[in-house]
């Protein structure tokens, strides 16, 4: 008797589990799933203005969408964005591995480490659209860094915007400094995570400080690196702000090059998108773009998952 | 014997004078980076104070006497900064709060039952994480517009923040090591309704968690451009980046430097202060959860 209605209570009391979700899984169907699922039959369709009834409307377009996002100029979209972020990820996982295993070394004893980790890790609070924005106004003509170029014997006449190699390492430079110390701290979550032991082991063994970060911090910090590695792939390709901001929108310098096909050098992948969403109305390029964003990302994020399950085991 | 601490001595002096270096280049590389990092801020709130032709004139490293005459600029100009900044300060505070208010229910939903399906919801919300929302935004978009009709409305920009996978991860993780069931039983045993339970015995309990998030989701809401740009159109909703983007379009003509840079230097100014005040507590929050370790 007593046990029955325990065993209610409880059960009742369980109830509140699913009461509590409601409001997350109401907002993700709202403003999450239905939105894929209309941006999945978008992707199928021929969304275009139509002289005859003046008003736009949709045809059934089958996967003449799809077939046209497999082209070089697709690709050239995917290759500047790649582009830009290595240029920038190369130098943030350079020196953040570099910093995390300071911050975290025992006997080097860093004075003042939080300072320096609060200092590196402001950039990336920081509004990318006025980050940009702050980056384009210094080296843009009459700009403080202009100005010192100019002291070193640069033309007054030079504009960093007219050349692709400027403009590209400029928006790689631009993410590496918003991001360098996100990825700093995160690394050295791990570093802290290792041992003690092991250092004091290969210590004794008389084991350099290469010979240590090589030989232990590195195979250690695996999982994680590879963990940093995807989830900065994933944010380099949604690049957006700091390429629009930069470029007005217009993702230019042209590429002279003949693979460059009228892409402009520093036009994303999302700029394009969001081109197609509320400039050009081209709603079925756009939901095809989408949904290959999506498998890309599907991809990449189940490789993090899979390594972070394996490192919980 | 002798031979022997001879050389202990000698390794000891090798491994001293190599850490000594390290050292030295740790402390030239970290003093570099740093002012990598704020150089810029330091040359923004400088040019903010001083007059576009002192500006274009030549570099400085010290402040002019033009502050006020650029924020008057600004608050006289037909860009309506002010609005703006009230603009963003409402939808950032609202969505901030939804975000962390409706997460901690999620989690605390997770954490503190044992329902059917409870693991899997778990992993679904951790899965969904990481899809970007621009693969949404199209649908997303075509909702607000057409089957909403809510163009240029801050709804669109605040009530989806209720659903915020990152932040429920952290503070799950938060309750899985701060929250003691046993405290959740003894208010039951008190005949606390479990609605009561979440706001007047979680919460407080989460506060420092919540706070932390609550400026993490204020500064991404603060700082979003792509959903605002597309939904909001007219001059009168215009947020904060809507703002500094159109301050790209200056032409060579009508080009103010002292204006532009007191108008990022204003947009950027909110989130320094904060930090200022809760760096610890912020640099602390990216770590926590952020990889299992």
């Amino acid at each position: 008797m007593n046990e029955t209605v325990k065993k209610h209570s409880k059960l009742g009391k369980d109830k509140w589990g699913y009461i509590f979700l409601i409001p997350f899984f109401v907002a993700f169907l709202v403003f999450s799933f239905w939105p894929l699922i209309q941006t999945i039959y978008f992707s199928f369709f021929d969304h275009y203005f139509s002289q005859t009834d003046f008003d736009y409307v949709n045809k059934f377009a089958g996967l003449k969408n799809y077939k046209e996002l497999f082209t070089p100029e697709t690709a050239r979209l995917f290759f500047n964005t790649m582009v830009m972020w290595i240029l920038g990820f190369i130098p943030q996982i350079v020196f953040s591995l570099l910093l995390a295993s300071w911050f975290a070394n025992n006997r080097l004893r860093i004075r003042g480490a939080g300072f320096f980790k609060a200092v590196i890790y402001l950039p990336n609070l920081i509004m990318a659209i006025a980050f940009g924005m702050m980056f384009f106004t210094m080296f843009s003509r009459g700009g403080p860094v202009h100005q010192i170029c100019e002291a070193f014997g640069m033309s007054p006449e030079y504009d960093f915007f007219f050349h692709i190699g400027p403009t590209r390492s400029l928006v790689a430079f631009i993410n590496f400094i918003m991001w360098f110390g996100n990825t700093t701290i995160l690394l050295m979550a791990g570093i802290m995570g290792i041992n003690e032991s092991l250092f004091e082991a290969a210590e004794v063994d008389g084991a350099s400080q290469f010979q240590v970060f090589r030989k232990i911090t590195l195979p250690i910090l695996k999982p994680i690196l590879i963990y940093v590695l995807i989830t900065s792939l994933i944010g380099g390709i949604q690049m957006y702000d700091v390429p629009e901001v930069v470029t007005k929108s217009s993702g230019m310098p042209m590429s002279k090059d003949i693979f460059s096909l009228n892409v402009p050098a520093a036009e994303t992948v999302i700029m394009r998108l969001a081109k197609y969403i509320s400039k050009s109305k081209n709603y079925g390029s756009a939901g095809a773009l989408s949904v290959m964003l999506l498998f890309i990302t599907g991809i990449l994020s189940v490789v993090v998952y899979k390594f972070m399950v394996k490192d919980e085991e | 014997m002798a031979e022997k601490t001879k050389l202990d001595a000698n390794y000891t002096v090798k491994k001293s004078m190599g850490m000594g270096t390290i050292r030295v280049i740790a402390y030239v590389v970290l003093v570099l980076l740093s002012l990598m990092c704020l150089i810029w801020f330091y040359l923004l709130f400088i040019n903010a104070t001083r007059a576009h032709s002192e500006i274009t004139a030549r570099i400085s490293f010290v402040p002019g006497d033009n502050l006020i005459d650029n924020l008057k600029k600004l608050f006289t100009s037909t860009l309506d900064f002010p609005r703006g900044i009230l603009n963003s300060a409402f939808v950032a505070f609202a969505s901030s709060i939804l975000t962390v208010y409706f997460s901690m229910m999620t989690a605390f939903a997770v954490h503190a039952y044992n329902f059917k399906g409870k693991k899997a919801v778990h992993v679904f919300i951790l899965a969904i994480m990481m899809i970007p929302t621009q693969v949404t935004s199209l649908g997303f978009y075509r909702l607000v517009v057409d089957t909403l009709n809510l163009k240029d409305s801050f709804i669109p920009l605040i009530v989806p923040s209720i659903m915020s996978p990152i932040t429920y991860f952290y503070i799950v993780q938060y309750m899985k090591s701060n929250l003691p069931m046993s405290l959740i039983e003894a208010a039951r045993i008190d005949g606390c309704m479990e609605i009561s339970i979440l706001n007047r015995i979680v919460f407080p309990l989460m506060k420092p968690a919540l706070a932390v998030q609550l400026i993490f989701a204020f500064v991404a809401s603060w700082n979003n451009y792509y959903m605002p740009a597309m939904i909001l159109s007219s001059s009168k909703k215009r947020t904060l980046p809507i703002l500094i983007y159109t301050l790209r379009s200056a032409t060579e003509k009508d080009k103010d430097f002292g204006f532009q840079y007191v108008a990022m230097a204003l947009s950027v100014l909110p989130v320094i202060v904060v930090y200022v005040f809760f760096a610890r507590k912020i640099v602390g929050g990216v770590s926590v959860g952020g990889v299992k370790e």
